[in-house]
């Protein structure tokens, strides 16, 4: 099923408009028309489209298995896109391309005592094939980093005695490495509790925005990115609604998005809260 | 010792060996793959088995077979589920066939214990020849794959979103891990490739330097404990295998004390806070 063009282009409030011709256009970070892409059987989006603003934070929010991961690396060049358009900076994405930054869920426990200056030492450059000698340059850059993410106090320890947060704010810095403009990061919130998420999206938010880079973080749970994202891109269902959360994240909006009868509660304080009997 | 020519062809030839096992050792346990190492020499003990029963070398049959098998397993791809079962399978199976063709033999007692414990002692200057070609040929590969493996390793998702062609990589270490395999064989025998091969590079991930000084830091270590084994075997008269594999021991426990003491004192000051 299709979505409407309307409900689903991007109305929101520009954080930095572009002016060029004396003209102010909202420059796209990532559009998508008529975008289908998918993984293997499952289809994660069937003729969306949409378009985000650049200096935006998107949350990207979702069911699981609804395919967050699958648009993340459609947006890195990973999952082919199977009909429509799908624009990064105006071009199709590439593997491997420096305005994009990517901090992955992070699945594989750390085994090794290595410093954290080596852990991003070890992502610089590491596509290209030879020794892993360290350069003055990437050196350079590995410290602009650490201080882009407030992580300098990190570069000495060891990574496999950091705490949870300490290495999110590690490999924030590591996906700030090639100065992008766009970050999507998967799940960064996953290994925080309750308490620590909302400081945590607050300073992924803060971080982001003194880099001047165009944010897209997925996360399971709303609430520590209210207030922080300024806007919500929710996928299920092959189907995507992107808008800010009073438009999205609304009983008929979810209804019309899943399909089927899906309630949304909101708490004095501003929780939110979303229920459904999908089949 | 060294006045004897066996011996300088020992050490030449166990150094040639180790400076190749040390780096290759140390990602195969930064990539949590030791068994594959262990695995590949016991699949190319079939190899080198049927290539003495043919009259050919037994280094050519083990070098062909390992590199093919580690072709192979790099080729199954690391997320195969039940990989454990089949590598242990297709290993039984090696050995069976190595157990078949031993029986066909004539020599077949020594050739069995010079493969299986290794027979450093009997290198002749042709197979110096031949393992100084594939260490060299070998480590020049390690030095160009060494980067994306080095990335790949560590954070296999990034990696691949950087680019790395992950399966090509994969493919490309095992088969080097084959050739390593092969080598070592010769100085430790099949069934102890894991002491020199994994053992110094184990060590050296232990002690947590950074890889630029860990890779030739294992290689020394290697080198070390290889030299190190076939002086005490010629004191002491026992075998270098033996020697070699008790130095990689001491060596993995030794360099698991200082951490383990650290860790534990910072979490009794956990407690007590």
């Amino acid at each position: 099923m299709s979505l409407n063009a309307d409900g689903v282009t991007g109305t929101m409030t520009l954080a930095r408009p572009v002016v060029t011709d004396g003209v102010a256009h909202p420059p796209a970070a990532v559009s998508c028309q008529a975008l289908s892409i998918g993984h293997g059987e499952r289809v994660v989006l069937q003729a969306a489209s949409f378009s985000i603003p650049a200096g935006s934070f998107v949350g990207l929010l979702g069911p699981n298995g609804a395919g967050k991961t699958t648009f993340l690396r459609a947006l890195l060049g990973l999952t082919p896109v199977r009909s429509g358009e799908l624009h990064v900076f105006g071009a199709s994405p590439v593997c491997g391309d420096s305005n994009v930054g990517y901090m992955p869920q992070s699945r594989t426990p750390i085994r090794v005592s290595l410093t954290g200056r080596d852990m991003l030492a070890s992502s610089l450059h590491g596509e290209r094939w030879g020794l892993p000698l360290a350069r003055a340059e990437g050196a350079r850059r590995i410290d602009e980093a650490l201080h882009a993410a407030d992580a300098q106090d990190l570069a000495e320890r060891r990574i496999d005695a950091l705490s949870g947060g300490e290495l999110q704010r590690l490999r924030l810095a590591q996906a700030l490495l090639s100065a992008p403009r766009l970050l999507l990061l998967d799940e960064p919130l996953a290994s925080f509790d309750p308490v620590r998420m909302r400081e945590a999206a607050l300073q992924i938010r803060e971080v982001a925005r003194r880099a001047g880079a165009t944010v897209i973080c997925s996360a399971h749970d709303i609430d520590p990115l209210l207030g922080v994202m300024d806007s919500v891109l929710y996928i299920a269902r092959g189907r995507a609604r992107l808008g800010s959360v009073d438009e999205v994240i609304t009983s008929s909006a979810l209804s019309d998005l899943y399909g089927a009868p899906v309630e949304v509660y909101r708490s004095p304080r501003g929780r939110v809260f979303v229920s459904a009997d999908v089949a | 010792m060294l006045e004897y020519d066996f011996m300088r062809m020992a050490f030449a030839a166990s150094g040639c060996v180790a400076v190749l096992a040390g780096p290759v050792g140390w990602f195969l346990a930064l990539r949590g793959q030791s068994f594959a190492g262990h695995a590949l020499s016991h699949i190319g003990f079939a190899g080198a088995v049927g290539a003495a029963l043919l009259g050919w070398p037994p280094l050519a049959g083990l070098l062909v077979v390992a590199v093919a098998s580690g072709a192979g397993m790099g080729a199954l791809g690391d997320r195969a589920t039940g990989r454990d079962v089949a590598i242990g399978m297709i290993l039984s199976l090696a050995m069976g066939c190595g157990a078949l063709f031993l029986h066909l033999l004539t020599h077949s007692a020594m050739t069995a214990t010079a493969l299986l414990f290794g027979n450093v002692l009997g290198v002749t200057h042709g197979t110096l020849a031949s393992l100084a070609v594939i260490t060299a040929f070998s480590l020049a590969m390690l030095a160009f794959l060494s980067r994306p493996l080095l990335f790949a390793s560590l954070q296999p998702e990034l990696a691949e979103a950087r680019g790395v062609r992950m399966p090509l990589l994969s493919v490309l270490f095992l088969m080097l891990v084959g050739a390593a395999t092969a080598g070592c064989a010769q100085v430790t025998g099949v069934l102890l490739v894991f002491t020199l091969m994994v053992g110094p590079g184990a060590t050296i991930l232990r002690v947590g330097l950074s890889p630029a000084l860990a890779l030739p830091a294992a290689a020394v270590l290697a080198l070390a404990e290889a030299w190190g084994g076939l002086a005490l075997s010629w004191w002491s008269n026992a075998p270098a295998s033996f020697w070699i594999a008790v130095l990689s021991v001491v060596c993995f426990l030794v360099s698991g004390i200082p951490a383990q003491s650290l860790r534990f004192r910072r979490e009794g000051d956990a407690g007590s806070c």
